[in-house]
């Protein structure tokens, strides 16, 4: 009985902390709603062990809740399956799901506090999100993504001069990498012959996809084409 | 009298096979020289070796006073040759042959001068086809005009008549005997036919089994009092020594029957004489057939001295 | 020099057999661009099955460059066929139509002689090579446009900015010029060793079919030979596809290319001057 008091009465608080988290998630949810679409300009740096991609100037697209492509002007751009989800907005945009707090934690010098996610939809492909929240400005600094299909990945947000917008100055998305191998049948390969470096052994299985933002232009709509 | 063509000790080995055998002769200035043999018997090694087709085993050439391996380039661009068949490009038209001859001997004649050559040899009018078009004596014919077209001084014809109608091969003897005669070209020209040979050539050198047979000038090879005498004797070789030492050296060889000797009828029983005077036990002394009669039995396939002598 | 050059090459511009090559190279090019116009989508889909599993991949894929490079890896395992028709024509082909014998009673030294038959064969290879470059490269960008170049190995997925791109076609371009000529002085030492014209084609043909076979085969046993394998340097143009290029190994491999040459042809000449031309 007594033991039953006590597990109330923790439930008890931590739903009131929740609600206090759950209002935090409304403040940044609010400021992302400013933002209906935007065209953004920036450079993308992919840095995947077996991918060997120039960083490149790249044009972002986005419309509410969830649409977002990533562009090479005359050129070709890689991202990894999901990209979508370089974009935090997914993430609070739609769906119903548990709040549980976490804490507190500092995310590049700045203390953040720790929201964690739980969907309630059972199909979800997103297990957990663990969310570290800037309250001061409102804004993601971090989100630490668990799901089904891909594994866990990672956000880091910098701001700067968008901050007011809730959008970011910088994107860094760690991702989980599958092995790529194709048969040198196929590829016709030059064999240098000698021992087979170490170095392939040592391949990193993390992957990870770095945009720097220059400029958005904010809700000044954007053409159907582009997502395309 | 200046040689053309100086040859000495001439040897061809292919493995086992002696293709040419010490075979020495020379080729004067200005005549037109026979070579006969039967086919097999290693004129066309010898022409080569004097092309520098083929390197000799032993022996030297020399062609023009110099010595040809060290001296091939200023030889051989005074030099014009048919070897063998007369192949040429057959995808090309026979003024693009000849006027690519030409140039690889050195000179760059004009199309005017190429055309003139075709004409020469009856091409003329046929200078624009291509040599697969043409029968094996227009390919002939346009063989000569390339071997002429940079204006050499030493024409090596290998069976330049072969393949020819009657009146082709009228037409290449006058050729011959017009280069020689009226342009003071010395013409080494070989056939495995005597009628071919006596009727163009000032001298000849006949070879069979690639070893020299004879040599000298026609008129007096083919003279008919000139005799295939044929001697036998109790030691035949200590003979031929003798002999050597005369003047019947000419043609002297050992043959299956005997001592083998060429000269005139007339001398005949001074020979006799030399050899009672001398001791030596003649068993018999025949003066056989005419030297023709053994010069065609040698150019004609399937019959060889031994049958012959019988 | 260049005088008996030029007549071989009239020679070989004469001969109908050298248009072969130019007439296969264009087909096959044309093929493939067909193919990759009216299908290239799928062509596409299937090479990047493996890649397209965890990644999306925006823009144009399907361009100009793209479709060279595949010209590119498909005709330069085969072209070295056709040079071998010509090569191996060079000093057998006459040996075959009793011209031999002509050209080597000229005035003109057997080492110039066959010195200017591998230049005017070398020059015929550089030929097609351009011929296959300018109809290759200039076709598939004007029907496909330009855009990043994909380039996929076993272990690596490159994609190369598009102005990156020209100078590596360039490189590769002279890079392949050393590797055909390889296979023109193999199949031109093989013709000084004939006297009928078939007989050092088919040679060299087999030999670069066999040593490309063991070359491309993924078998371990194989993988040791490779090295010293030349048809294995013949693929290193594809190391200018590299980012970055790793130039020791191009270099090496452009020097193996480049001994071989020299050995072939030094042992074609040395050869020739002692044969006894018979034919």
């Amino acid at each position: 009985m007594k033991y039953g008091l006590l597990f109330a009465g923790l439930f008890v608080a931590s739903v009131a902390v929740a609600q206090k988290e759950e209002a935090l998630l409304q403040r940044v949810r609010a400021k992302m709603e400013k933002v209906n679409d935007y065209t953004a300009e920036g450079r993308m740096k992919l840095d995947v062990s077996f991918i060997n991609a120039p960083a490149s100037k790249v044009t972002v697209y986005y419309k509410k809740p969830d649409r977002f492509k990533v562009k090479k002007a005359g050129g070709i751009s890689i991202l990894p399956k999901g990209g979508v989800s370089v974009n935090v907005n997914a993430l609070l945009a739609g769906g119903s799901y548990q709040t549980v707090p976490g804490g507190t934690s500092t995310v590049n010098g700045v203390a953040t506090t720790v929201v964690k996610l739980i969907p309630t939809d059972e199909a979800s492909d997103v297990v957990l999100s663990v969310l570290h929240v800037d309250e001061k400005e409102a804004v993601i600094r971090k989100a630490v993504v668990t799901t089904k299909e891909s594994g866990t990945y990672e956000i880091l947000l910098n701001y700067g001069a968008y901050t007011a917008w809730g959008l970011p100055d910088k994107v860094v998305f760690t991702f989980n990498t599958k092995d790529y191998k194709l048969p040198k049948g196929i590829t016709f390969e030059y064999e240098k012959g000698g021992e087979k470096k170490v170095e392939e052994k040592a391949k990193s299985k993390k992957g990870t996809v770095e945009i720097t933002y220059a400029s958005y232009a904010i809700n000044k709509g954007v053409d159907e084409k582009n997502f395309r | 009298m200046s040689f053309i063509i100086d040859v000495n000790g001439l040897t061809k080995q292919f493995g086992e096979l002696t293709a040419v055998d010490g075979l020495s002769f020379s080729v004067a200035k200005g005549h037109v020289y026979g070579f006969l043999g039967q086919n097999g018997a290693g004129k066309s090694t010898t022409i080569r070796m004097l092309l520098t087709l083929i390197r000799p085993t032993a022996g030297s050439i020399s062609i023009l006073g110099q010595e040809l391996t060290h001296h091939r380039k200023a030889i051989l661009q005074q030099v014009g040759a048919i070897i063998e068949k007369p192949d040429l490009y057959t995808y090309l038209t026979a003024l693009e042959n000849i006027g690519i001859l030409s140039r690889l001997s050195g000179v760059r004649l004009s199309k005017a001068d190429l055309l003139q050559h075709l004409e020469r040899v009856g091409l003329g009018e046929r200078a624009a086809s291509k040599v697969k078009t043409f029968s094996q004596g227009m390919k002939q014919r346009l063989g000569i005009a390339c071997a002429l077209a940079h204006n050499p001084q030493l024409l090596i014809l290998d069976e330049p008549t072969n393949g020819l109608d009657p009146q082709g091969i009228a037409d290449v003897r006058n050729l011959i005997l017009q280069l020689s005669r009226e342009e003071g070209k010395t013409v080494f020209v070989s056939s495995h036919l005597l009628s071919e040979i006596e009727v163009v050539a000032d001298s000849m050198l006949i070879i069979d089994r690639g070893k020299k047979v004879a040599e000298g000038k026609v008129a007096e090879l083919l003279h008919p009092s000139e005799t295939l005498v044929l001697l036998d004797t109790a030691d035949n070789a200590a003979t031929k020594t003798l002999l050597a030492q005369t003047q019947w050296q000419h043609f002297l060889q050992e043959a299956a029957e005997g001592i083998l000797l060429q000269m005139h009828r007339d001398e005949v029983p001074a020979l006799n004489r030399f050899l009672v005077e001398n001791g030596v036990a003649v068993f018999s002394l025949r003066a056989k057939h005419s030297l023709e009669d053994y010069f065609l039995s040698l150019t004609t396939p399937n019959q060889h001295v031994a049958a012959y002598t019988d | 020099m260049w005088q008996l050059t030029r007549i071989e090459l009239y020679k070989i511009f004469k001969k109908p057999r050298t248009y072969i090559a130019f007439a296969a190279i264009g087909l096959i090019i044309l093929l493939i661009q067909l193919a990759m116009y009216a299908d290239g989508e799928t062509y596409l889909e299937f090479m990047l099955q493996n890649i397209n599993a965890a990644f999306d991949i925006e823009g144009k894929k399907l361009n100009g460059f793209f479709v060279f490079y595949l010209i590119l890896h498909t005709l330069l395992v085969h072209v070295p066929l056709l040079i071998c028709l010509v090569a191996g024509d060079a000093v057998a082909g006459e040996a075959a139509m009793g011209t031999l014998r002509l050209l080597v009673a000229k005035p003109i030294s057997r080492t110039r002689l066959l010195l200017s038959k591998f230049i005017a064969s070398s020059i015929y290879t550089l030929l097609l090579l351009t011929f296959m470059a300018v109809l290759g490269l200039l076709g598939s960008v004007a029907l496909f446009g330009v855009s990043d170049l994909m380039v996929q190995k076993s272990d690596m997925f490159i994609l190369l900015d598009k102005s990156d791109v020209l100078w590596r076609y360039a490189a590769a371009y002279g890079f392949a010029a050393l590797s055909m000529m390889t296979v023109a002085s193999l199949a031109f030492l093989f013709s000084v060793f004939a006297d009928n014209a078939i007989g050092p084609i088919i040679g060299a043909m087999s030999v670069v079919i066999v040593a490309t076979i063991l070359t491309t085969m993924d078998i371990p046993v194989f993988n040791a030979l490779k090295p010293f394998l030349f048809t294995n340097h013949m693929l290193n143009w594809k190391g200018f596809f590299d980012r970055p290029v790793d130039v020791r190994e191009v270099l090496k491999s452009a020097l193996v290319l480049l001994a071989h040459i020299v050995l072939f042809v030094s042992l074609a000449i040395a050869f020739f001057r002692k044969k006894d031309v018979l034919s």
